[in-house]
């Protein structure tokens, strides 16, 4: 009974033109990597005490760095590789190509909002941190260049909406193959999280860096419509990742998916579920009320249950593939699995990771237990093994096989790929220790320890185990820039996979009975927007707009 | 099939353990009184430095053990900057900003509060540890933040 996950597995190859624009918008992701990393390296330091910034050619500011190294490494990184990669796997998935005048819109809205963000950051004028909390202020360029960045989302998702759209006219009756579906709900649910945060951008940023509204702005309304994209955001990140580990990592590992019916269900419920989840990052505001924060920290809860499935499917995939490599006994399957294979190694770490991440999450979200870790290093410590490695060093992995595919040039120095992934997870758990330490001992994140006007002896070894650990991470992360640009240069021509890894699952699709319900897209949207309107209506019908707040620069 | 049965299995413990946790986390805010900010009141930051009471920063006593702080966090400093309590004192405080937005964390505790322009941010917590706590802004507030200190005296 066992069923494709895409279309044709047979092998379909993408115009040139479009694999060339879709390689850059990516190459755009990986350079974002590498520039924010330095920052990350200066940051990790700053904790231990030592401060590198005068060392720097430019951008020696600490708060500029940050702002630039969270602007990178979240937000430029995660969206421009999701550009690419989710595209990517629709249109394989579905056999079709993409359209072209999408595939360079797409681009072309990702690079300028790019020119413009770092022409703010650059120049000083938006030192606020990616948050961008108001009152402080940044030039105008700061906020159009990021939404930029979100258009050229949604222009990524158009396509594939498209693309879909075109494939169901020509299979009426059929399951949507399960790759496309987990790429197209991934970006459904960003699209519909990002209209709060375009709205705080486009209807109150905006205007009000370039002086509407006499100049004032609502801090705390800001902020809201912020964090109602905000956790959402976090789940944008992670479902490309999860994409990968789903449909990709089993036939990677030599095993089959479980379950199609499962999987579906699960991209379904961080449709529902990752949205109505923001006041969780607002745990300790004033100007909300308590009673909605608990029903927010309730549905966090709940959006915790979808990942715990997808830990017992991906391990399951994998424990299937080990076995089928000779593996014997309770955990046999562990040791012969490839681990050889970097792109496979990569990912198979990042879930490792990835569970301190889950568990630390779970506390953040921890209602009253928030109130000891929020705004601590605690919180970094916990999202550098989530974004910062669940979703990086599974992008790294998917580099691995993905920029051979899209060049034609064999991956050069596979035991330096198995080296910097080694040494970036081992340096994030060094790194996460320290910070989570020290977090719970008091340290505050986002400030700059070194001149701090306050120091704990408490925070020294936290400190110091976050600034050895963060050298170990930029080793690594440097190490993989050198395996990518040794692979364009000089990686093998004509030696490339000809098609990305496709796996199988064991339970096929139903046609009949409840499960095709799941590929009616548009009425989980409808039913996602009601669950958001629930948990957010009480607010915004309790809470009247004050433009308050001059904008202040205080950079 | 097997494999089906351990999903169930585990997707029910997955299940269970959650909720144990969110029943866990009820008792800490019904049972032992733990709670979290909520709207209290609005000001207008423009004037909030001549409005009762953040025209008056400081502590004052409110009943037996009992004290009230009010607090402002500005770029870059606490209003008053130091607060003196004998060891057992329940402190509430009442603080906001008038500029942009700060963070008041008092170092080894739950105090934990975001100060936004606008918003009076109240908590309270009761000081049974003699000692020195900072008080510290943890929120970027500009170039001065990682000087933006006070402090508790517990004595």
């Amino acid at each position: 009974m066992s069923a494709a996950t895409v279309y044709d597995p047979a092998g379909f190859a993408l115009p040139d033109a479009q694999k060339r624009f879709l390689r850059w918008t990516i190459y755009i992701g990986y350079g974002a990597l590498v520039a924010g990393i330095f920052h990350g390296l200066a940051n990790a330091l700053s904790f231990a005490n030592i401060n590198i910034l005068p060392y720097f050619p430019r951008l020696r500011g600490y708060y500029q760095g940050l702002t630039a190294h969270g602007v990178a490494n979240v937000l430029v990184f995660t969206f421009a590789f999701s550009n690419g990669f989710l595209p990517l796997m629709t249109a394989r998935a579905l056999s079709r190509p993409l359209v072209s005048w999408l595939v360079y819109a797409t681009f072309g809205a990702l690079l300028l909002g790019n020119i413009l963000v770092v022409y703010a950051i650059v120049t000083n004028q938006a030192s606020v941190l990616f948050t961008a909390y108001a009152p402080l202020q940044a030039h105008w360029t700061f906020y159009t260049g990021l939404v930029l960045v979100v258009v050229s989302t949604w222009l990524a998702l158009g396509n594939m909406l498209t693309v879909l759209g075109r494939w169901k006219r020509d299979h009426r009756g059929e399951r949507i193959p399960l790759l496309a579906y987990i790429s197209v709900v991934s970006y459904v649910m960003w699209a519909l999280a990002s209209l709060p945060i375009a709205v705080d951008f486009l209807g109150l940023l905006i205007p009000w860096s370039l002086g509407a509204f006499g100049g004032l702005v609502d801090p705390l309304l800001t902020r809201t419509l912020f964090w109602f994209t905000g956790h959402a955001i976090v789940y944008a990140w992670l479902l490309p990742a999860y994409v990968s580990w789903y449909a990709l990592v089993p036939r990677q590992a030599g095993g089959v998916l479980v379950s199609d019916p499962l999987t579906r269900v699960v991209f379904i419920l961080f449709l529902l579920l990752s949205i109505p989840t923001g006041f969780h990052h607002q745990y300790t505001d004033p100007g909300i009320s308590e009673q909605m924060k608990a029903f927010h920290g309730v549905l966090t809860f709940g959006v915790f249950f979808p990942s715990l499935a997808t830990a017992f499917s991906v391990v399951a995939a994998l424990e299937i593939g080990g076995r089928r490599r000779g593996g014997r006994g309770l955990l046999g399957w562990v040791v012969r699995l490839p681990w050889g294979d970097p792109s496979l190694v990569a990912q198979m770490l990042a879930m490792v990771v990835f569970v301190f991440g889950g568990i630390t999450g779970l506390i953040n979200a921890s209602f009253t237990m928030n109130q000891i870790i929020h705004n601590t290093t605690w919180v970094p410590g916990h999202f550098h093994m989530t974004v910062g490695t669940a979703v990086a060093l599974t992008f790294v992995g998917v580099a691995y096989w993905m920029i051979p595919y899209l060049t034609g040039r064999a991956l050069w120095g596979r035991r330096v790929a198995l080296a910097s992934s080694w040494l970036y997870t081992i340096g994030v758990l060094i790194f996460a220790r320290g910070m989570i330490s020290a977090g719970l001992q008091g340290m505050p994140r986002r400030t700059f320890q070194v001149q701090a006007g306050y120091r704990s002896p408490e925070w020294e070894l936290g400190g110091a185990l976050t600034g050895i650990g963060g050298t170990i991470m930029f080793i690594g992360i440097l190490l993989f820039f050198v395996v990518m640009g040794m692979t364009l240069l000089v990686g093998k021509k004509g030696a490339e996979p000809k098609d990305i890894p496709v796996t199988r699952t064991i339970t096929a699709p139903s046609l009949t009975g409840w499960q095709p319900h799941l590929d009616r897209i548009g009425l989980w949207v409808i039913a996602a927007i009601a669950l958001v309107l629930i948990a957010y209506m009480p607010f915004f019908l309790t809470y009247a707009p004050r433009f308050i707040s001059p904008g202040f620069k205080l950079f | 099939m097997k494999i089906e049965t351990y999903e169930k299995a585990y997707l029910a413990l997955g299940g269970v353990t959650l909720t144990a946790a969110l029943l866990v986390l009820l008792y800490t805010s019904v049972g032992m009184d733990l709670h979290l900010p909520t709207r209290v009141a609005e000001v207008d930051p423009a004037t909030v430095r001549t409005t009762p009471p953040f025209d008056q920063p400081g502590l004052r006593q409110t009943g037996p053990g009992q004290y009230e702080a009010v607090m402002l966090g500005q770029a870059w400093a606490f209003l008053p900057q130091e607060i003196r309590v004998p060891v057992g004192a329940e402190v509430t405080f009442v603080a906001t900003s008038p500029d942009v937005i700060h963070g008041l964390l008092v170092a080894g505790t739950r105090v934990n509060l975001m100060l936004i322009p606008g918003q009076v941010s109240r908590q309270t917590y009761t000081f049974r540890r003699p000692g020195e706590y900072a008080i510290i802004c943890h929120e970027y507030c500009g170039l001065g933040h990682q000087g933006m200190v006070g402090r508790v005296i517990v004595e």
